[in-house]
């Protein structure tokens, strides 16, 4: 079937399998910052934004998204920046193959709450799972950015 | 103490490739290698014992797409082992890549190849198989001397001796000690006595087994996987595919995720069959299924502890036997059980007049386990500490009392520990500073909240090791290279760790100059000089010092080319970082000059290479506490509060440190409270997806605080230990401990879940 669909602020016409999943067709796009963990919708890794909400990839049909925008990390370039490097500072990346989806699951949450508790943090990233950090890195980075943030103020 | 005010060593450096992964760039297997390969998978048994009797794949190649399917009957029939490491292997050698035998539920029964995923998935429900089904061994109690023989084949065989024997189910076997454990025993007021039951815990690293391969311009086989170990997988793949060393080529890029998992060969062997017999690129992708019913699990151990003590608290002996079930193969077999005795009964050097340690490894009917973090050592620490802490109550003392009472303590010889001296040991200073951090006195007694829920403590030490002594082999070459920058180059492996930044910062400090000047490349087989690979907390300790060594030498030869443009003598001049320097301060020449001289018109190599081994893998030692708040009604445990306070000797790089102990701590909390693993009646595996093999979010682990109390150890590079492994040891005893002390109840077997601390509490009342 035919597909057309914005990846990334680009429009763009596909012809795709009825069951292509959505991680899938954005990987085959060149989208490489998008990572399967698990086939069960429990990791997070696959998150993209589809009209701005986040989503699990993993979990969606391409065909799903025809008429829609989709974003990756590759196309939040400028975004991401504004706060990544805040947890670089503390080691949290480790590993970094659960780090796209996590950032982007973080840009969703700062754009619905720009200023959120330490605790609306853990709740809204929850399902962002990581197996290197034990998560109070990435915490500890997101909270310096936001205090760095209202430092500028 | 030595020197400890470092330029570069003991900050918190960022990550060399920090930003790039933050961003998503791509950086792994499947993102650096092509996608018009063959897609490879693997046809599992759904038995956990059987005979093929008739395979037949006639339809399945049929598939449009399909290239190759091979069965048992296409691969060699020398039996080799997965486990990398150093040769000769302790582990047996008891597999073939495809076996008419197989041995648990997920074993491979046939490779399929082919253009697209569907094509594969297609040919593989058509292959026909026709099983005769064996009786399995499953119950690992009953493995050694079973009439049921997991490897009854000629073939089978152990290249050290390690007390195997398949004709018994034995992949290891054998008993030591010092002094007479039992007399001693017979001596003491008071002797515990309990079984210990730890799981075959999922290392669930975020990035799946995965392996590409091709035949390069040279005809030679091209391997880029995600592993820790890119020399032993050039071995491993030669001997599964009986082809020269010499044909292999190994690389890793970033790897998702390792935690011991990527220390086995487990994905790599399918498409390496698939291209060097056909000669067409290939790529194999685990699914998390797969790692999960067919990857590399920890052993999964029962630990017998006796620990003998005076009424005063004084531990007097230790007595441990372990059963481990390695599996259906013996990958790590034989030497994951020797750390739940050597690296946990040397916690309580102290007082101690004897021990016993013995174990048996036996093969069963389910997944062969591997090498994760800990390495045993968390299985044997979870026994020991508990049985500590159930002497601790029996006896009336404190359990922080008792073990400032026995602990190892600097300068001690620790017997358990193959006769190490504690040369570095700040464990005392660890257990001062968590408790006073932690605020024991307050916490540890039984307070309740008044709505069905009460809060405590429990507490516990842990020790792991720096290397394999004698064995591991870590190296380094540094190079000078054009405008005065370095090339580092390394043969271990950054699963994420950090070790490439870390190894980056010990080279900064040699040559005095910035992280920035450090260009780090790894891990290549081809062009890294030999390191064993990044495992048993290895790098920091083992590769380091290399990377000290060579920078000393390569000084040297800077000097000389210097001193050549000078005109002057080796002797007359001194290294200075940017400039080398005469010794009268009648001249310099700068490194930029020096790096031009270098590719023009000269003859002293500006790179020098060095290796390091270490006859003493000096341990690490960390106290750790938690404060749970344990509802009554529910058996639900929260972590309050948990602290670590580590001895890692220098941290090199302490965030990096930090956030290696806090991601210890959350793994090590998931397989102490949810993590899973039980078999069907078949031996099937019922927690085959992050669905019900839950590991812990970041709503599960509480605060988490993190302290470093450094020794120096002297052989290490800049008083550096190890750090990796040895964090995921105290959550288990630790929390163990505390619902113990919360509801009166032992829990001896892992994970300890809301249902078993619930009916433990109906239990206790009855």
């Amino acid at each position: 079937m035919e597909i057309k669909l914005t990846l990334n602020g680009k429009p763009l016409t596909a012809e795709i399998d009825a069951d292509m999943l959505l991680i899938d067709f954005v990987r085959a796009h060149g989208c490489y910052s998008v990572k399967r963990g698990c086939e069960t919708a429990n990791c997070g890794l696959c998150t993209v934004l589809l009209d701005g909400t986040p989503v699990l990839s993993c979990s969606v049909l391409a065909a799903r998204a025809a008429g829609h925008h989709v974003q990756t990390l590759e196309g939040l370039q400028e975004e991401a920046e504004d706060f990544v490097g805040f947890i670089a500072d503390q080691g949290a990346e480790q590993c970094g193959f659960c780090n796209p989806g996590f950032v982007m699951n973080t840009i969703a949450l700062l754009r619905e709450n720009p200023d959120p508790t330490d605790d609306e943090i853990r709740a809204y990233l929850a399902g962002n799972l990581c197996r290197c950090s034990g998560y109070e890195g990435q915490l500890r980075g997101i909270r310096a950015y936001l205090d760095s943030r209202k430092g500028d103020a | 103490m030595a020197e400890t005010n470092f330029r570069v060593v003991n900050k918190p450096v960022r990550k060399k490739d920090a930003m790039q992964l933050l961003l998503g760039k791509p950086a792994y297997v499947d993102d650096v290698t092509p996608h018009d390969c063959l897609v490879v998978k693997v046809l599992r048994s759904p038995h956990a014992h059987a005979l093929i009797e008739e395979i037949n794949t006639d339809i399945a190649r049929k598939v449009p797409g399909i290239e190759c399917i091979f069965t048992y009957k296409d691969v060699p029939q020398k039996r080799f082992t997965m486990a990398g490491q150093t040769f000769p292997e302790p582990s047996p050698y008891d597999r073939l890549i495809l076996d008419r035998r197989v041995r648990f539920v997920g074993d491979a029964v046939a490779i399929v190849a082919g253009e697209t995923e569907k094509a594969v998935d297609k040919a593989l429900k058509l292959i026909k198989v026709k099983y005769q089904v064996l009786e399995p061994v499953l119950d690992f109690h009953t493995a050694k001397d079973n009439k049921i023989l997991v490897h009854p084949e000629d073939n089978w065989r152990a290249l050290c001796p390690v007390g195997a024997d398949n004709q018994r189910n034995l992949c290891a076997s054998e008993t030591c000690g010092d002094g007479d454990v039992d007399a001693v025993l017979a001596d003491c007021d008071e002797v515990i006595e309990h079984t210990y039951h730890t799981k075959a815990c999922q290392q669930a690293m975020m990035e799946t087994f995965r392996t590409y391969t091709e035949i390069d311009h040279y005809g030679r086989l091209h391997i880029i996987s995600s592993t820790q170990i890119v020399f032993h997988v050039r071995r491993i793949i030669a001997n599964a595919l009986d082809i020269p060393k010499s044909k292999i080529h190994v690389e890793k890029p970033r790897i998702g995720g390792g935690f011991g998992a990527k220390q086995s060969v487990v994905a790599e062997v399918y498409p390496a069959l698939v291209t060097w017999k056909t000669g067409k690129a290939a790529k194999m992708i685990y699914s998390r299924e797969e790692c999960q019913i067919a990857g590399s699990p920890r052993h999964e151990m029962e630990v017998h502890v006796r620990v003998g003590a005076n009424k005063d608290g004084v531990i007097r002996a230790m007595d441990v036997y372990t059963l481990s079930n390695t599996g259906a193969f013996g990958e790590h077999g034989p030497t994951t059980v020797g750390l739940s005795g050597h690296k946990s009964i040397p916690l309580y050097t102290g007082n101690l007049e004897a021990f016993r340690f013995a174990y048996d490894v036996v093969y069963t009917n389910v997944q062969a386990a591997g090498a994760y973090r800990g390495y045993g050592a968390t299985q044997g620490i979870f026994a020991v500490e508990s049985a500590v802490s159930e002497l601790a109550d029996r006896l009336g003392i404190d359990p922080v009392a008792i073990r400032e009472r026995n602990m190892v303590r600097e300068g001690q010889i620790m017997t358990a520990y193959y006769n190490e001296q504690a040369n570095a040991c700040a464990l005392d200073r660890c257990m001062a500073r968590c408790k006073e951090l932690f605020g024991w006195d307050e916490k540890y007694p039984v307070r309740d909240m008044g709505n069905g829920k009460v809060r405590t403590a429990g507490v516990a030490m842990a020790m792991q090791g720096s290397g394999i002594s004698g064995v591991d082999v870590g190296s380094a070459t540094i190079k000078l290279s054009d405008e005065g920058f370095y090339n580092l180059s390394i043969g271990a492996a950054d699963m994420g760790t950090g070790c490439d930044t870390i190894l980056a910062q010990m080279a900064a400090e040699c040559l005095d100059c910035s992280v920035d000047d450090i260009a780090v490349f790894g891990a290549d087989s081809d062009a890294s000089p030999y390191d064993s690979g990044s495992y048993a907390s290895s790098t920091t300790y083992v590769t380091g010092k290399a990377v000290e060594k060579a920078c000393a030498q390569l000084k040297e030869n800077l000097c000389k080319v210097a001193a050549d443009m000078l005109g002057c003598g080796t002797d007359e001049v001194e290294f200075a970082g940017r400039v080398v320097r005469k010794l009268d301060g009648t001249g310099e020449v700068s490194l930029f000059d020096i790096a031009t001289k270098s590719m023009c018109g000269n003859e002293t190599a500006v790179q020098a290479t060095a290796s390091h081994s270490s006859p003493v893998s000096p341990p690490p030692f960390m106290v750790g506490m938690v404060e749970i708040e344990l509802d009554k009604e529910t058996g639900q445990v929260d972590i309050v509060d948990y602290v670590a306070v580590v001895d890692c000797g220098t941290p090199v790089n302490p965030a990096l440190a930090r956030v290696q102990t806090e991601g210890g701590l959350v793994q090590g909390i998931g397989m102490a409270l949810f993590e899973d693993v039980t078999y069907e009646p078949t031996g099937r595996i019922a927690e085959n997806s992050f669905m019900q093999y839950k590991i812990p979010t970041r709503l599960d682990m509480g605060k988490l605080r993190v302290e470093f109390e450094s020794s120096y150890e002297q052989s290490g590079p800049f008083g550096a230990k190890s750090i990796g492994e040895i964090v995921i040891n105290t959550p288990s005893p630790a929390l163990a401990h505390a619902i113990a002390h919360a509801t009166g109840v032992w829990h001896r077997e892992l994970p300890i879940t809301p249902e078993k601390v619930f009916w433990g509490i109906q239990k206790g009342q009855e």
